[in-house]
């Protein structure tokens, strides 16, 4: 054990435990009231009530973490019931749009009405010089843990966007019977390759489907990790017995494509969807008619293009 | 010793994988495929692996041999049912088993195989997809 460790499990602060004991109700109201007054509040995001019941529940908490002579250390089992108060705080101040700062204000500003407190009943300089800092260090390691649990749960909340996205983003459509479509829309990444791959090819399993489009109009660009990734695609699909036809290739994609070398010849190729559905429809043996306005006989079906 | 069975249907031989490839009976199955095709003049060759649920580099091989064994044979080879895990994997593996025909199911394999079997001889060779 360390030094600055040991002098941590020895230090004891009598008179806050007194303060927080004897004088909670006093303490609780001047510490809301300095809440609600302080320029961090946002009354927008949080109410009154709310404030006051998070107060009453992390000074209970606290005060009983302190009777039971937990260090600052918040590893500490004794911490348990104020971890849990935090967290809950933090992550109600990291969904309701909070700064980190204003989250961790909600600790901090405990200081000021215990501080007070502990110089209204302590008479000696060095008692109350001891005092104030074990009430320093316990209240600062609780207010740092406050931004680090604030920035865990905003962290969560991106990683659960993202996956979300990643779903949102990757749907198969059923084009005809046997026709599949997959709109691409965003940068194709590794990771967005593997999860397109993986939808793609489940579906053409249950679908049964023998021709799947694959559409990148929304693919802003084509570099040539893109390019190997739906190429990957292709191939996959192909081992399982489908074809791909690869769609809503831009004129300057073209471009890039050419230019970047990308061999592109195993794979059939089309300007826009429609033309890769009319492909579609041909190797399946349809074609799609135009029919004629009511009451006039329908004419014969046009060829598909390219026929 | 287990292997794997062919099944001679017409002009057909039909193997279906149904255990999981060992290195040992992948090459048994070359084994008794291509005498199988020699002794049957066999004209195609449907392989479905729907039950196989792992490979590595050396199944992917196998298969992408036997194909081209039994293209030298003169049997069409078409590959149905691959499962998507091992068809990701296989092109994870860069083996995107050019020249090996494939579809989706037993149905459409047979469908293609004799399609096949009634264009020219020529065309065999020439590599669908």
């Amino acid at each position: 054990m360390t030094p600055m460790q040991s002098s941590m499990n020895e230090m004891r602060a009598p008179r806050l435990l007194e303060i927080l004991r004897r004088r909670e109700e006093d303490l609780l109201k001047d510490w809301t009231a300095l809440q609600l007054a302080s320029a961090s509040r946002r009354p927008d995001l949080i109410n009154e009530d709310q404030v006051r019941q998070q107060s009453r529940d992390f000074f209970a908490a606290f005060a009983d973490a302190v009777e039971s002579g937990a260090t600052p250390h918040l590893a500490d089992p004794r911490w348990d019931a104020v971890r849990r108060v935090l967290k809950s705080a933090s992550e109600d101040r990291a969904r309701q749009g909070f700064t980190p700062s204003e989250t961790a204000t909600f600790v901090f500003s405990l200081k000021q009405p215990l501080f007070a407190e502990l110089g209204r009943i302590v008479k000696s300089a060095d008692e109350l010089a001891r005092e104030t800092w074990a009430t320093n260090l316990f209240l600062d390691a609780l207010g740092l843990h406050t931004t680090e649990l604030y920035q865990k749960s905003r962290e969560e909340m991106i990683g659960r966007q993202q996956a979300e996205m990643l779903e949102l983003s990757t749907p198969v459509v059923t084009l005809w019977k046997g026709v599949l479509a997959l709109p691409l829309i965003g940068t194709l990444d590794s990771e967005r390759t593997q999860v397109v791959m993986e939808s793609l090819l489940q579906r053409i399993v249950d679908t049964g489907s023998t021709i799947a489009i694959l559409d990148i109009t929304g693919v802003p660009t084509v570099d040539t990790l893109v390019a190997q990734h739906l190429l990957k695609t292709v191939a996959a699909a192909r081992l399982m017995g489908a074809d791909c036809i690869i769609s809503g290739i831009r004129p300057q994609i073209a471009q890039t494509i050419v230019h970047l070398g990308v061999d592109l010849n195993s794979v059939t190729t089309k300007a826009t969807l429609a033309d890769a559905f009319a492909v579609a429809l041909k190797r399946l043996g349809l074609g799609v008619r135009e029919v004629a306005p009511a009451g006039a006989p329908p004419r014969p079906p046009t060829a598909p293009p390219g026929a | 010793m287990e292997r794997i069975p062919i099944l001679k249907m017409g002009e057909l031989l039909l193997v279906s994988i149904q255990v999981d490839m060992h290195d040992r009976l992948a090459l048994q199955l070359q084994d008794d495929l291509t005498s199988q095709i020699a002794a049957t003049s066999a004209r195609g060759v449907l392989i479905d692996i729907s039950a196989l649920e792992m490979v590595d580099s050396f199944i992917g091989r196998m298969i992408s041999n036997i194909a081209a064994m039994s293209r030298v044979l003169d049997a069409a080879t078409v590959v149905v049912g691959m499962r998507p895990a091992v068809a990701i994997t296989l092109v994870e593996l860069g083996m995107s088993l050019a020249g090996v025909r494939t579809a989706l199911d037993v149905e459409r394999g047979m469908a293609l195989l004799t399609s096949l079997d009634g264009a020219a001889a020529d065309d065999r060779d020439a590599g669908i997809g």
